[in-house]
């Protein structure tokens, strides 16, 4: 047991809370509790204060809006497995994350901005290309996944702003997820994947644990919408990421994974 | 600072840090040594409580955020009889050492509550969270299983 005297504030509407990060920006936030909490036990964060969103109305839904659907950040994965509006990609990550347990705290929100490389939500927002709505005092602005993880757990988020939701545009083609662990569940990935595709369109495929970041795999993403070779596009593929030797893997066996995740999909379509 | 909520049905207020985690609050203000702390980092499952029914890890719960919420432990499982899914347990041996039991009948108990009739597969899910080093699963899952049956319609 660690003991940590920090006060927690915690705003019950998001207008509080988005006045409250002007005020605190130096404030961990936390909502499921899920990554702060193992951060904060193993010592590894040392905070001044937190601001707890938990409770904080206005984040915790999602809806169909014009030319898409609005997921916001508040939501707990158990929320989007369970609601029949969910995108099947989200819905589908979101079951690999944890367990029931963490499941039923862990929000889509946080798994964004915790960016951990390994995130399991992440490659999907990737591949559906989708927006993330942060909001300040200053008013609100949206960021493109693509461009909000800028290097390992750096994002795109100012010290007074908040993520408020997530913005999915329409999208077509065949999708896919995959995640490689070492079991199903309570295990974090060794190679994630989601991919989009619509045969002469346009293609994603987006990685987790394979780099510094989540990313998209943009030549390879090109040469299957220009119709190349499987075998070329995997190439492609297994270039393109940059995967490391860690505690759970090594670089050798995630590219060669990743190759063939990517190879299999395209085999069953 | 004060925080209060309902605790197997009995409402409580403790004094401490609001970041101090709920297990340590049940564990060491409650006494309720039920849930017990495996690994302290969300991976076990080993005190798995239930919060307004939802089974969540108690160690990474700041106890701020059960404030006004209904907790409810191992201890506050049974009622004038054990719980059927205790129960199960006894009767199939799905306890061995122990220390994953409490949390695992919370996972369980939460599962047919939802889902009095849930398959092997749904029974397996519900469970992933909770890790046991004994029994190798089979005979938990066994017993959740006919927990079911015995308290069926």
């Amino acid at each position: 047991m660690l003991r940590c005297e920090a006060p927690v504030y915690r705003p019950r509407t998001l207008t509080d809370a988005i006045y409250a990060r002007a005020d605190m920006p130096d404030a961990t936030v936390i909502a499921g509790g899920t990554d702060v909490m193992v951060y904060l036990e193993s010592g590894s964060l040392k905070p001044t204060r937190f601001l707890d969103l938990w409770d904080c109305s206005g984040l915790r839904w999602q809806q169909f809006i014009t030319g898409g659907q609005f997921c916001g950040a508040g939501l707990t994965c158990t929320d989007a497995i369970r609601s029949p509006q969910t995108h099947p990609l989200v819905r589908e990550a979101c079951s690999t994350v944890g367990a029931v347990q963490i499941q039923n705290r862990a929000t889509i929100g946080g798994n964004i901005c915790n960016s951990s490389p390994a995130g399991d939500t992440l490659p999907v927002w990737l591949a559906l290309d989708a927006e993330f709505e942060l909001a300040s005092m200053r008013g609100r602005r949206r960021v493109p996944a693509a461009s909000f993880w800028k290097g390992y757990k750096q994002i795109d988020l100012r010290p007074d702003e908040l993520l408020v939701g997530v913005l999915l545009p329409q999208t077509t083609g065949e999708t896919h997820f995959r995640k490689v662990g070492t079991r199903m569940a309570q295990s974090i990935s060794k190679v994630i994947f989601a991919g989009r595709y619509r045969r002469g369109v346009e293609a994603r495929l987006a990685f987790g644990a394979v780099g510094p970041t989540p990313m998209r795999c943009r030549e390879a993403e090109a040469a299957l919408v220009a119709g190349r070779p499987v075998d070329e596009v995997v190439a492609l593929v297994e270039a393109e990421i940059t995967p490391i030797d860690d505690v759970r893997s090594t670089a050798d066996y995630r590219r060669k994974v990743a190759g063939n995740i990517v190879r299999r999909w395209l085999a069953s379509l | 600072m004060i925080t209060r909520f309902v605790c197997n049905g009995q409402p409580v207020e403790v004094e401490t840090p609001p970041m101090t985690r709920l297990l340590d609050v049940l564990r060491e203000e409650l006494r309720l040594t039920g849930s017990k702390e495996g690994c302290g980092e969300g991976e076990c499952g080993a005190c798995t409580v239930r919060i307004d029914g939802v089974p969540v890890m108690s160690c990474l719960v700041p106890v701020a955020q059960v404030a006004g919420c209904n907790v409810q432990t191992i201890e506050g499982l049974a009622g004038a009889l054990v719980h059927p899914v205790q129960a199960a347990m006894l009767e199939h041996g799905g306890a061995q050492c122990g220390i994953c039991t409490p949390g695992l009948c919370m996972s369980a108990a939460a599962l047919l509550e939802e889902n009095p009739h849930p398959s092997v597969e749904q029974v397996r899910v519900a469970l992933a969270g909770n890790l046991c080093r004994c029994t190798g699963y089979q005979k938990v899952i066994e017993a959740v299983s006919h927990a079911l049956v015995d308290t069926g319609e």
